[in-house]
């Protein structure tokens, strides 16, 4: 494998505390050296087979990104998306790692599909951590082996869209990951509420003749994991092996989830959570007319809620910003609202959602965006060596120009799926190369 | 324009001159004017009142129409609406998913009609309710502006969640000056219903409401989208059910509407729905001729979008 040397480039780097001029060699998959410009071993190397030259003049250099929350469709459901387009996809958008659902067909209940997944064969752009089914065909019934995934692979478990309601069960799923040292990951909807909803409950849905799913559904589920997860703590001193139970609360949508979640960490729980783009940047008024690309589940929520997913990602109670990307085909999505199915892509718009807005318009500083697209959601899954570009991580590296504005059009996503409600949005930070474990996984056309 | 809400005053006129235009028209010369247009009539959800009146006004006009319904097509083997709604002309649709003509347009490009989506809305239920009021409150008006039902105050009673019909004419009626007001138990009638549009307000006290009101049009318990809610339906009847003596004590004069089907014995007495205050067999005649005028300019204005109903 060969060597590659990107020079000149402002290295952001926020686990490591990194943020200044740097160059940086990539050798045999790891980062081997970050020194000031000029400075590296490599002295004044010249460019060769063996030797790619990188010159980031200009440009930011910062860890790859990491989504713990996307949907890959494969096994199964290859006209939406394949393991192959979805990571294609993602190394467009600056990610170099992300976490796949279980909820494919069939479900990842067996380290057989869990080591399918991540066979070369897939031809993923980047690096695949699956995330295995709690329960078998994630019906909410009987545990999977969590032990046995691991060795497969999976970095934790989830029931995904069928959260898991029974108080008795969800208990075990805890007790049985935390045994295992594995995160749980809750779709946090208690589906008895939900039956039938298209969207948020609320005058939108009044007025447009749809029924709604009310906000309860969502946090009534949340307060009853962190019951749980605090029964389970034993006074914060855990099991015998002094594992803790940690809680993921998936896509949070709403101000009550993130308020419980504040509570529980205040309370020093292991739980944490995400927000995915399209909660902190749309409310249920972008249903407009029935527009499918707004439907998604959890629903686009309130202006108080959006603006409660803000807030939580300004004051830290937020610990990762993920895509839910969730592809479907056109025809799947051109249908009556209410049989639509629910999810957008999200993975090539991200960054370029999170830059503008987070950074340039509600002023978080780039080192917090980028740690909360990258150091943070590595560190809660145990993703090791990834999410941070020290000495002896994996070469997962992305260079970008933060200030380059770009608008973003769904026809020229990789993903296979067009699905998304940012089509024709100005973007903020243009991704010019993806490099995963030392390979170039993206480079811009520009570049 | 597939909804009430999207009707200025000046549409509302225009839409009720031509209306009152076609009726009075010789038939002959009225079956010239879209003769050998062909009219499909889309009714993925089953219907009496609205697939007849709609059928009489194309046919009145002179137009072939085909009726597709869910029972008798490839409605019922799975094909989608895009796909069918691509192999017709212009579109008169009802259908039980809310929304569903803004799909059939965005997908055709076709005149739509909307003739009720799901709990959304049913726009020329709620012209013909309109035509009907002022026909008894200003008798050889033609045309009306803003201010035409300035002073009149119209109750809508019963299951306004589940509602098209409520939900049109609290739209439509507020824009000529009304003044809506919705009544009904909570578990029918949600707090937000008041975020809807302007001019709309919540009465829970049925009498209240009667006695604000010149206009008291009642709705069906939609049991089949009820969905798993439970009404008390003995509780109901004595809170909101319309008595000859309830209408004779807090409404004596009030004109009583209902767009059907009703449910004699519910929502109303059998001897109201009969009685002399009730215009419910005098909406159903008014609804042909407002579906003419609506499929009239629907077709005579393909530059337009699609002229709605």
């Amino acid at each position: 494998m060969s060597t590659i040397l990107i020079r000149n480039g402002h290295l952001i780097d926020p686990a490591a505390g990194v943020d200044g001029l740097k160059d940086i060699v990539l050798r045999d998959g790891r980062v081997a050296e970050v020194a000031e410009p000029g400075k590296t071993t490599l002295g004044k190397a010249k460019p060769g087979p063996d030797l790619q030259m990188i010159d980031a003049k200009g440009l930011t250099v910062a860890p790859g990104l990491v989504d713990i929350h996307v949907h890959l469709r494969e096994p199964g459901q290859r006209h939406k998306e394949t393991i192959a387009t979805g990571t294609a996809a993602a190394a467009a958008g600056g990610f170099t790692s992300v976490a796949a659902m279980p909820n494919t067909v069939p479900t990842n209940d067996s380290p057989e599909i869990t080591r399918w997944m991540q066979a070369p064969e897939r031809n993923a752009a980047i690096r695949v951590f699956p995330i295995g089914a709690a329960t078998r065909a994630i019906k909410g019934e009987v545990l999977n082996d969590y032990a046995a995934l691991k060795s497969a692979g999976v970095v934790a478990v989830t029931d995904d869209g069928h959260p898991i309601l029974k108080d008795s069960i969800m208990r075990e799923v805890l007790i049985n990951a935390t045994r295992c040292g594995l995160s749980v990951i809750q779709h946090a909807e208690d589906t008895r509420m939900t039956g039938g909803c298209s969207m948020n409950a609320g005058a939108t849905a009044f007025r447009l003749g749809l029924r709604g799913m009310p906000p309860e559904a969502e946090y009534g589920l949340v307060e009853r994991d962190i019951r749980l997860v605090t029964e389970l703590s034993m006074n914060g001193k855990g099991d015998k092996n002094g594992h803790r139970p940690h809680l993921h609360v998936a896509h949070t949508s709403t101000a009550q989830a993130v308020a419980a979640v504040r509570q529980a960490r205040r309370n020093g729980l292991r739980v944490t959570c995400e927000v995915a783009p399209h909660h902190f940047l749309l409310t249920e008024e972008h249903v407009g007319a029935y527009d499918t690309n707004a439907k998604m589940n959890p629903p686009l929520r309130s202006a108080e809620d959006r603006d409660a997913m803000i807030q939580g990602i300004l004051d830290g109670v937020v610990d990762a910003i993920a895509t839910d990307h969730a592809p479907h085909a056109s025809h799947e999505k051109e249908v009556e609202f209410e049989r639509a199915p629910n999810g957008i892509t999200g993975l090539e718009s991200a960054l370029g959602l999170s830059l503008r807005w987070l950074h340039h318009e509600w002023k978080l500083p780039l080192g917090r965006v980028l740690s909360l697209l990258s150091a943070q959601p590595a560190a809660l899954l145990g993703l090791r060596g990834r999410g941070t570009l020290s000495v002896g991580s994996f070469a997962d590296v992305l260079i970008f120009d933060p200030k380059q504005e770009w608008v973003f059009q769904a026809k020229n996503s990789r993903s296979k799926s067009k699905n998304t409600p940012f089509d024709g949005w100005t973007m903020q930070g243009k991704v010019h190369w993806t490099i995963s474990e030392g390979r170039v996984a993206f480079q811009a056309a520009t570049a | 324009m597939l909804s009430a809400g999207e009707l200025t005053p000046e549409t509302v006129s225009e839409i009720l001159t031509l209306a009152t235009q076609l009726e009075r028209e010789d038939p002959i010369q009225r079956a010239q004017r879209l003769a050998k247009r062909r009219i499909a009539l889309l009714f993925y959800e089953s219907s009496t009142r609205t697939r007849t009146s709609f059928e009489l006004a194309a046919k009145g006009l002179g137009a072939d129409t085909t009726l597709v319904s869910s029972l008798s097509s490839s409605i019922e083997k799975g094909e989608t609406l895009k796909d069918t709604g691509l192999t017709l002309k212009a579109i008169i649709l009802r259908h039980p998913s809310s929304g569903a003509p803004w799909l059939l347009e965005r997908e055709t490009r076709l005149p739509v009609l909307n003739a009720g989506d799901g709990m959304h809305e049913h726009p020329s239920q709620a012209l013909l309710d309109l035509r009907t009021i002022l026909a008894h409150l200003s008798p050889g008006v033609e045309t009306v502006s803003a201010h035409a039902l300035a002073g009149v105050t119209v109750a809508i009673v019963g299951d306004i969640l589940h509602s098209r019909v409520a939900r049109s004419n609290m739209l439509l009626l507020p824009k000529l000056g009304a003044r809506v007001i919705l009544c009904g138990p909570k578990e029918l009638l949600p707090e937000v219903a008041l975020e809807a549009g302007p001019g709309i307000e919540i009465e829970r006290d049925f009498t209240r409401a009667m006695a604000l009101s010149q206009v008291v049009m009642m709705l069906r318990i939609q049991a089949e989208r009820l969905a798993g809610l439970q009404v008390d339906l003995e509780e109901y009847k004595t809170r909101y059910q319309l008595t000859e003596e309830r209408l004779a004590a807090h409404a004596p004069k009030a004109l009583v509407m209902h767009p059907g089907p009703i449910i004699r014995g519910l929502e109303l007495t059998g001897e109201v729905a009969d009685g002399p205050q009730s215009l419910i067999l005098e909406q159903v005649h008014h609804g042909v001729a407002i579906r003419m005028a609506l499929v009239l300019r629907a077709l005579s204005q393909p530059a337009r979008k699609a002229v709605g109903a």
